[in-house]
């Protein structure tokens, strides 16, 4: 496990993502309203692509005729067959105690703090007056 | 710095490799025009005025949609859609890409969702299917040697038919017939006689791939509301088909008639054949045409692609459905591009040995449809 330094903390858009590879494993990064998730790009169901999917809504209900609309963009889904997994946890809805898909921690650090180490910048140039997403692998 | 672990992948994987080093034959591989406008080149000028002063007639229920695709575009994974344009298995370079080179597929049988043979006017669907053989066998077939065609056929016509697939007869790209399954009759009635005389002569299968609008409900217990409905009762429709085929005595004037029913699942299979066994051995005097038990008929005449495969809530209850069925009767499809599509490495998820998945994933196909 390393501290691995993948994006400067403007470079992802609220509700934007960056596809990033970390010792080998493909991990997407989420902008999530100014917080960050990171999930492996991989779904449990059949090996897709999931961090390609599209960020949805829970729709949810209390019985038939009533539905809900609630965190908007904090639901991702798979491009192939649509199981849809919780960004901050990288559980799945429809078989949360089975199916996750996992997730890793996400900090954002400031430059200053970052070139006293010991983290790992890949090829990544560090300037100590930004700030950085750093996840741990 | 404490190493926090996240989750962990929980659901178990089957090892991909061994079936990765496996040829596989797909046999529901869907390719797709460009635009309608891709089949113009191979139909008379008459049709292109008459396609732009009247269009086409189909009996679809709903004004402007079509009943199938409702969960993603184009009824397609998100991740299929061409880079160079196009819709989702419109190019085949991607096809390769995407499918027939990372699966390692050594043939795949193409299954085209348009058809003439639910356009109202014959004359119309007849110069539809020929285009659209023509067109696959140009742009597909002929550009790799992998990708088999099923010979499209205005099937509510039966002579126009007939000569449709014999215009193709002998040709190696052409490896089935297809049919639409939501025909304005089951299709095992006896207009449909002759197409299942020439398909049988000549030794190709009947390809009876979901497919087609004929103004009545997927489901003989009405309109459904709601796709979830739908994707299964598909599978329902392709049931009263196989039972059509079955009692009507198809098999016992053509037995050497090969029907593959593809997407439909295959664990109804023996149930249906059971309660069907059970019916004859009282009912037999209705149908005396019947010289054998109806399963043996399934167990003869009918084989099943694998997509999309049951996912049981353990993956052995899947193994007993296959002893049921017969191991020789179930051909492994992905559906590619479509958004149910199944990963050969991933579908599944209980051990087969060496020699089962050589059965599922290609011979059986290469004995129904001939290959090499």
């Amino acid at each position: 496990m390393a501290r691995h330094i993948v994006a400067s903390a403007g470079e992802i858009p609220p509700g934007g993502r960056k596809l990033v590879t970390v010792r080998g494993r493909e991990i997407g990064i989420f902008n999530q309203g100014g917080a960050y998730f990171a999930l492996l790009n991989r779904c449990p169901h059949q090996g897709a692509e999931l961090c390609k999917g599209t960020l949805i809504g829970l729709a949810t209900s209390r019985g038939p005729g009533h539905f809900e609309l609630t965190r908007r963009g904090e639901m991702l889904k798979c491009p192939w067959h649509g199981w849809e997994y919780d960004i901050r946890t990288g559980q799945s809805w429809c078989d949360p105690n089975d199916t996750k898909v996992r997730a890793y921690p996400v900090t954002v650090i400031s430059g200053e703090a970052l070139v006293q180490g010991p983290f790992i910048a890949e090829t990544f140039p560090v300037a100590v007056e930004q700030d950085y997403v750093v996840i741990d692998v | 710095m404490t190493p926090q672990d996240g989750h962990t992948i929980a659901a178990a994987a089957p090892s991909p490799t061994s079936r990765a080093r496996l040829k596989l034959i797909d046999c529901d591989v869907h390719h797709a025009l460009r635009s309608s406008k891709d089949l113009l080149p191979y139909m008379a000028s008459r049709w292109h005025s008459h396609l732009e002063d009247f269009g086409r007639r189909r009996p679809v229920p709903f004004t402007a949609a079509s009943p199938y695709p409702k969960t993603a575009p184009a009824l397609s994974r998100t991740d299929s859609w061409p880079p160079n344009g196009g819709p989702p298995g419109s190019d085949l370079v991607f096809l390769q890409e995407q499918l027939l080179d990372p699966y390692n597929i050594e043939y795949g049988m193409l299954h085209l969702l348009m058809s003439g043979m639910d356009e109202r006017n014959q004359d119309l669907g007849n110069a539809t299917c020929s285009a659209i053989n023509d067109w696959q066998h140009e742009h597909w077939t002929q550009k790799d040697r992998r990708l088999k065609a099923a010979i499209v056929v205005p099937g509510e016509d039966p002579p126009a038919t007939v000569r449709e697939i014999e215009r193709w007869a002998g040709n190696p790209d052409f490896a089935q017939v297809s049919l639409v399954t939501h025909a304005i009759e089951p299709l095992g009635r006896r207009r449909y006689w002759p197409i299942y005389e020439a398909a049988a002569a000549l030794g190709l299968p009947i390809g009876l791939h979901s497919s087609g609008n004929n103004g009545h409900a997927v489901t003989s217990a009405g309109w459904c509301s709601y796709y979830v409905e739908e994707q299964h009762n598909v599978a329902l429709s392709q049931q009263n088909l196989a039972i059509s085929l079955v009692c009507e005595g198809v098999f016992e004037r053509f037995p050497a008639l090969k029907a593959v029913i593809v997407e439909a699942g295959f664990v109804w299979v023996p149930s249906v054949a059971w309660r069907l066994d059970q019916h004859w051995a009282r009912m037999r005097g209705e149908v005396p045409h019947l010289t054998m038990k109806p399963s043996e008929y399934f167990r003869r005449n009918i084989w099943y692609t694998s997509q999309p495969a049951d996912e049981p809530e353990k993956p052995e209850y899947l193994r007993q459905s296959l002893d049921w069925l017969g191991w020789d009767r179930l051909l492994f499809a992905t559906d590619y591009p479509h958004w149910d599509m199944d990963s050969p490495e991933q579908a599944f998820k209980f051990r087969m040995t060496e020699a089962e998945q050589r059965q599922v994933f290609a011979e059986n196909a290469r004995a129904v449809y001939g290959l090499a």
